[in-house]
């Protein structure tokens, strides 16, 4: 049985106010049977330095992605992470994370291509949690093992692979890196490694909305009018829009996939994982630079 | 191959000596043993540098005496692995020879066993730091040399 979705009045504006919870909302709940929390974070030790009292941890790395082909890990493999982890199918997972949940969102994508019927966001993340002074614990999560059912991936109704995104120009499309990466001027956003595209550029037609500007200063998502008017009003884009988001490896631009889809409703969003580290390598695929 | 100096041949040892699962706890408490920085660097980041092969801000300092190098290290509490990273490099290297540190292998992270842990992508960020420590030392001493011959 799912836990009962936050009443909260701030999320019951939201598309799918199921697919997130307050801090107050998980504080009460942490303990109920039916519920796992899963911490997913930039930072492969940043759990280790304390986490919520019974969270498992889910790394993007090592976890999710498979470790020979630039895809993520096999029906098998996801079974065995999450049984191991004490996640059946019927379990409410509640993904918190570093950096607005950027990582958070991601992981909850990868469930989602499992068809992972209740995954949920904490609204803030891991900094909110924090802020708000409440437990933190670097006591090893022991948790009962599960038995996770052998369920093949479903990518087609929220993944995007290079020939779709091909066959998708002249429709709308988000590009959510830095305005640097997007114009072609840097090919990695500020800071951080370049992870090898020899062209700069974003792909044609495609609007950029850098992805953190959907979080609020504290990290929780803007409010409901709020991302209409950043993507609606200032990107043009629709509800009943076709549309594929994209960032540099598909982790940014899963957190605007869970905009669009959870907060606005949204129900044709693609994620590009692919995205410009394989664009920008890619043999003559068309590009467009500058602002 | 070079031998590593022994501080950072003891690190290795250690990470080698333990069950992968506790590799990461390691990792986490050389992080921690990083020390901390001192005042002539905590204004300000402008006589450090920054390696931005780091999955986070990370800015180091390299000083040389004509026997021994001493390293600086500036790595966020929120970033445990990169602190990590510094930690493990610190514990090794500090006080060692200008040419110990020119000599250590430029891969001998993948010694430590936590490719599999941490990813290969992460671990780029370790040499990224080597390679420019490395740099640092071999422009201190190139400087000297060229003072000497003027």
């Amino acid at each position: 049985m799912p836990l009962p979705t936050d009443p909260d009045a701030k999320l019951a504006a939201y598309a799918h106010p199921e697919r997130l919870v307050t801090t107050a909302w998980l504080a009460e709940h942490l303990s109920d049977p039916g519920l796992v929390v899963v911490e997913s974070d930039e930072d492969v030790l940043l759990y280790e330095t304390g986490h919520v009292p019974g969270a498992v941890k889910v790394d993007w790395h090592t976890d999710l992605n498979d470790p020979v082909t630039r895809d993520y890990v096999d029906a098998e493999r996801f079974a065995a992470l999450l049984s191991e982890k004490g996640i059946g199918r019927d379990t409410t997972v509640v993904f918190y994370g570093d950096r607005n949940n950027w990582w958070a969102a991601y992981a909850l994508w990868v469930f989602t291509l499992f068809g992972h019927p209740d995954v949920r966001l904490l609204d803030g993340g891991r900094a909110a949690w924090l802020a708000e002074g409440r437990p933190m614990t670097t006591e090893q999560t022991v948790r009962t093992r599960a038995d996770y059912p052998v369920v093949e991936r479903s990518d087609a109704p929220v993944r995007a692979f290079r020939d779709d995104v091909l066959a998708h120009l002249g429709r709308p499309m988000v590009d959510v890196r830095s305005p640097s990466e997007f114009s072609g001027e840097t090919l990695h956003m500020p800071d951080y490694p370049q992870e090898g595209a020899v062209r700069g550029g974003h792909i044609p037609g495609a609007t950029n909305v850098p992805w953190a500007k959907a979080a609020a200063e504290d990290g929780t998502f803007r409010t409901v009018d709020e991302l209409r008017d950043l993507y609606e009003g200032q990107a043009g884009l629709s509800a009943d829009d076709d549309v594929v988001v994209y960032c540099r490896i598909g982790e940014r631009s899963s957190h605007t996939w869970f905009v669009l889809t959870h907060l606005l409703g949204y129900e044709k969003v693609r994620n590009y994982d692919g995205s410009w580290t394989e664009w920008g390598n890619s043999v003559r695929v068309p590009i467009e630079q500058g602002a | 191959m070079a031998a590593l100096p022994p501080a950072l041949a003891e690190v290795v040892d250690d990470f080698a000596a333990v069950a992968p699962r506790d590799r990461l706890q390691l990792l986490l408490e050389m992080g921690q043993e990083l020390p901390p920085l001192p005042e002539r660097f905590t204004a300000s980041h402008e006589a450090m540098e920054q390696v931005h092969e780091c999955q986070s801000p990370l800015f180091l300092a390299v000083e040389t005496e004509p026997g021994a190098v001493h390293l600086f290290f500036d790595a966020p509490r929120e970033a445990p692995t990169t602190r990590g990273f510094a930690g493990i490099l610190h514990a090794g290297l500090e006080g060692s020879t200008p040419d110990e540190v020119l000599d250590v292998p430029d891969d001998f992270y993948v010694r430590l066993g936590l490719a599999e842990l941490v990813s290969p992508l992460r671990l780029r960020g370790m040499a990224a730091m080597l390679a420019r420590i490395k740099g640092q030392v071999r422009a201190a001493r190139d400087g000297r040399a060229t003072g000497a011959s003027e």
